[in-house]
This record gives C-alpha cells, structure tokens and sequence, in this order.
C-alpha cells in the first residue's frame, strides 16, 4: 500500500473541508439528543422504554446516524465519485497503490462513525444522566461489528453501483432502511413489534448496541449476524470492485 | 534502443476490434505522436503502453520493460496523463503535486513544476474552482512530477481555448527539451504539426504512415499550387514547359499552376526572365489536414 500514510492525510483534510457532511455525521445525533433531552419529562426513566429514560433508551438509535452517514452514504458516494472521475485510474499510473485510497476512505470514515459516538455518549453522560455504556467491552465489540456490517455493505454499493447516480440511490435506500428499522425515525416502542425484530438484528444492530449499553452482555447469536455480513458483503465488494 | 516500441499490437473489447495491428518505435528525446480520427484505437495503444490494458496479441517494451511484469519498476519513470481523469474537488493544487511527489523517489522541484506550468498563483485554489486549462495544467504537472523519463499525454489539449493551447503546446516542447520522451495522442492536426518531430496516423485500428510532418505531407500530397494574377500576355506554354510544373489553368483572371519540388522557383525565374509583373501571388502548400484527408478519408466515409 505504497502512499498510504501521505493519502491518510490528504483524504482527512478533504473530508474536514467538507463541513455539511461532517455536521450531518458527527454533530445531528447529539444536537438531536440535545433537544430532545431539553424537554424534562424525556429524561425520565419509565417502564415503556424498558425502564430508561426516552433519551437513554433512544440514544442507541441516534448513534445509527453517525455509523449510516459515514458507512452508507460518504463511503460509498466518495469512492464511486472517484472512480468515474478516473481519481483511481489516475492513481494506478503512479506507484501508489490505489488500494491505499480505498483503505483511506474506510479509515477516515471509521474515524468520523467513531467521533460521532464519543459525542453522543459524551454529552449524554455529561447532560442528560445517560449511563457509559455499563458493558464496555461488549459495546466495543457490538460497535465495532456493526460498523464493519455497514461498512461492508457500503463498499458492495460502491462496487457494484456503475456511477456516482446509481450508488447515490443505492445509499440512499440502504440508509433510509437503517435508519427506519434503528428506531431513527420513529422510536421503536411505535413500530410493529415484527419491525422491531427485524431492526434489532439488521446492520448495526441496534439490539446488541442497547443492550450492552444497558449492562446486559450482546447475544453471541446477534453479533454473529454482524460478522456474517461484514464478511460476506466485504468479500463480495471486494470480488466485484472495479477500478475504472 | 528505442525508448517504446510497439510491435504487432492487437486489442479487442468482445467483439468489437479496437486495435488491429500497430507497430511503431519512439526515439529517445523525440515527441512522437499518434494521430487519427476518433475511435482509430489511439487511446487503447497508449493504455496498453501505460501497461493499464493488457494486448491480446503483440508485444509492448517501455524502457527495455514489459508494461504489464514490470508495472512497478515503471510507473517510477513514465509519467501518464490521462484523458478524462480528475481529481477530488476540493484537494488544493499544491496539495495535490506533493501527494503525487510522494510517489516517487526523487520527485522533481515541486515549485519549479508550478511556475513553469503557470500555477505558482493557484497553487492554493481548490481543484474545482480551476479553469479547464488550469486542471489540464495540473494535470500535466502531476504526470511529470516524479521526473519521468517518458511522458504520456493523450489529448492534452481538449476543451482548451487557443490561448491555452498555445500555451500547452510551448509547455510539451520544454518538456522535450528536458530530455523527456513524450508520446502523444492527439486528433488535431494543428497540434501534431507543432509538436510531433514524428507521427504515426492510425486509423481503424491500423498504422497508415509513420514519418515526420512535413515527410508526411510530401509523401502524400506532393503537389503545390501557385496562383497569380499578371500584369500582361503569358504564353502559359512557357510555365508548361518546365519539368517541375505539371498544369497550368486559367480560372478567371489567374493563372493556376501545380507542381512539385522547387516549383515556385522555376515558375518566378521564368517569369522574372519574361518580364512579366505578377499580382496575389499565392502559393498553397498541402497541409497535414490535406495529407490526413488523403490517408483516412474525409470524414464522412468513415
């Protein structure tokens, strides 16, 4: 991966130009949270969130926006522009390896999906009585797989979307369908009970998230789910990325 | 040894035959340039020099090195600058020349590059804020910062007003100058003229002529013609009579000679010699578009 640390640095100073992107990523989860959390009676615990309070018992769910943005939507979008505007092709002729620009990209968004978090849980803690998570190993782990779930799907977006058009619908879809089925849209307590489920175990996972948060230990069967696709979708992008 | 040397090349996409067979030879220090209509397979035969596709029949050799198992040894000394390759909207121009001069072992002089390339004031605009000539700039830039011994440039000057063609132009022949190889593709006439010190003219896929400009169009058009206007009687015998004239025509009030070799010379002596006084005097020499239309065809019949 010849260039790879001098590509980090450029690819990390585009992304910090890009102040939209970076504010939908980084900051929305916690300037949501802030408002709700604003309103007294939502940081209350009560027995319809499972005894959290609705900031508490939400705050998994807005922590998907942070991982979506940056996994579904700026992964993809970023590479597919890269490759139909010939930046990868271009890099090929030059002793750099273009493979370094991918690994890039996964690195810099790795970074804001994981910057959204520590702000979320950060001012959560500090404003709203929000617990650290209570099982941090098994938050890391449940963090870390579902990340890499998306991140893998994002990637088969961009490997298979053949311009910058398809994948910008392509991600589209898939974020609007994380997002929906995470209880981003609407809290989960309102959706149907077979959404629920199915939202527990799709890409993040917003089950093993709330319930490591919460001190109970993820289901091995859960994150088992989150590998299988990290591994299945990353080998078939990988299968089926093209360079030009 | 030649610098590149292309022999028997043949590339298809399914079924469709890109390139039939090209064979030529660059030079050291030369500007070599392959010249045709669209779609003559120009674009393929330099992709293949640049090792990004692989013939599927014929043999490519670059610096003594196979494009393809050579791939890392070479991208340090061939420069490529692609045709309709762009680069991040918001990367600065200065950023962009020191990620390339990363590449390479002894990158050339990065501010040097830009004040000979016209960008020392850009140098920290964003790519997408450049004018079409600027990032066509940059782009060359980026194919010569790591100091290359061969440049590959492949329609260096589309979308670029005349002004910045000129200046591209004048850029290339310091480029040449360095000692640099270039290879050149180009579908303008104008360009290939200026530059090239030879060309191949490709066409469907096969190489039509390989000579320098001027052996082109002599080779091809080899006929000149003279008109003129005179100022008296003109027995046009005197004029046909001359081994270098092939006809004489009267169109109106001119007289219209053709020839070849020193014609204009023979035809003034003898006019000299007969005292005759001549008005628009012209003489149209064959262009490389008139030896192109010859070797290809005007563009309708393709």
């Amino acid at each position: 991966m010849t260039g790879f640390g001098r590509i980090l640095l450029v690819e990390t100073r585009l992304q910090l130009r890009d102040i939209p992107m970076l504010v939908f990523s980084v900051a929305l989860p916690t300037v949501i949270l802030v408002l709700l959390g604003a309103v007294p009676a939502l940081r209350r615990p009560d027995p319809l969130f499972e005894g959290h309070s609705l900031v508490a018992y939400l705050a998994p769910s807005l922590l998907i926006i942070s991982l979506a943005m940056a996994g579904l939507n700026a992964l993809p979008n970023v590479l597919a522009g890269y490759r139909e505007r010939g930046v990868l092709r271009r890099l090929s002729t030059t002793p750099a390896a273009p493979v370094s620009l991918l690994a890039a990209q996964l690195v810099v968004n790795l970074a804001i999906a994981v910057l959204g978090a520590v702000l979320l849980i950060g001012v959560g803690r500090l404003f709203f009585g929000i617990p650290l998570p209570r099982a941090p190993f098994g938050f890391a782990v449940a963090f870390l797989l579902g990340t890499g779930a998306l991140f893998a799907l994002g990637l088969l977006v961009a490997a298979v979307a053949r311009s910058t058009r398809t994948a910008a619908g392509l991600s589209t879809a898939l974020n609007m369908s994380t997002m929906f089925l995470g209880g981003v849209y609407l809290p989960r307590f309102l959706l149907p009970d077979v959404v629920v489920r199915i939202g527990d175990v799709t890409p993040p996972g917003v089950r093993p998230l709330l319930d490591a948060w919460s001190g109970t230990p993820p289901q091995p069967a859960h994150l088992a789910i989150m590998a299988t696709v990290t591994v299945l979708a990353g080998a078939l992008a990988a299968k089926l990325f093209r360079w030009e | 040894m030649p610098v590149i040397e292309v022999t028997n090349l043949h590339k298809r996409y399914g079924d469709r035959i890109a390139v039939h067979d090209v064979s030529f030879r660059v030079e050291r220090g030369e500007i070599f340039g392959i010249l045709g209509p669209n779609g003559a397979g120009k674009t393929t035969t330099v992709e293949c020099v640049a090792g990004l596709r692989v013939p599927d029949g014929g043999g490519v050799s670059v610096l003594g090195l196979d494009p393809r198992r050579d791939a890392a040894r070479l991208r340090h000394r061939v420069g490529v600058q692609l045709q309709e390759s762009q680069l991040p909207d918001r990367i600065r121009v200065r950023e962009a020349l020191d990620l390339y001069a990363s590449f390479y072992r002894a990158p050339a002089d990065r501010d040097r590059l830009l004040a000979d390339l016209g960008l020392a004031n850009q140098r920290n605009s964003a790519y997408r804020s450049l004018s079409g000539g600027q990032k066509q700039r940059l782009s060359i830039a980026l194919a010569l910062v790591g100091n290359p011994e061969v440049a590959i440039l492949d329609e260096l000057t589309t979308g670029l007003d005349p002004q910045g063609r000129l200046e591209t132009w004048e850029l290339v022949e310091q480029v040449r100058d360095r000692g640099v190889t270039v290879l050149l593709v180009t579908h303008l006439m104008a360009e290939a003229e200026r530059l090239c010190d030879r060309i191949a003219v490709i066409d469907a896929g096969r190489v039509v002529a390989i000579d320098t400009p001027a052996g082109l169009v002599g080779r091809v058009v080899p006929e000149q013609r003279i008109r003129f206007r005179p100022d008296g009687e003109l027995d046009d015998g005197l004029l046909a009579d001359l081994p270098e004239v092939t006809s004489v025509r009267r169109v109106g009030g001119q007289v219209v000679v053709t020839g070849t070799g020193n014609v204009l010379h023979a035809v003034t002596s003898v006019l000299a010699r007969s005292r005759i006084v001549v008005a628009d005097l012209r003489l149209d020499q064959p262009t490389l578009d008139d030896a192109l239309l010859r070797l290809i065809g005007p563009e309708a019949d393709r």
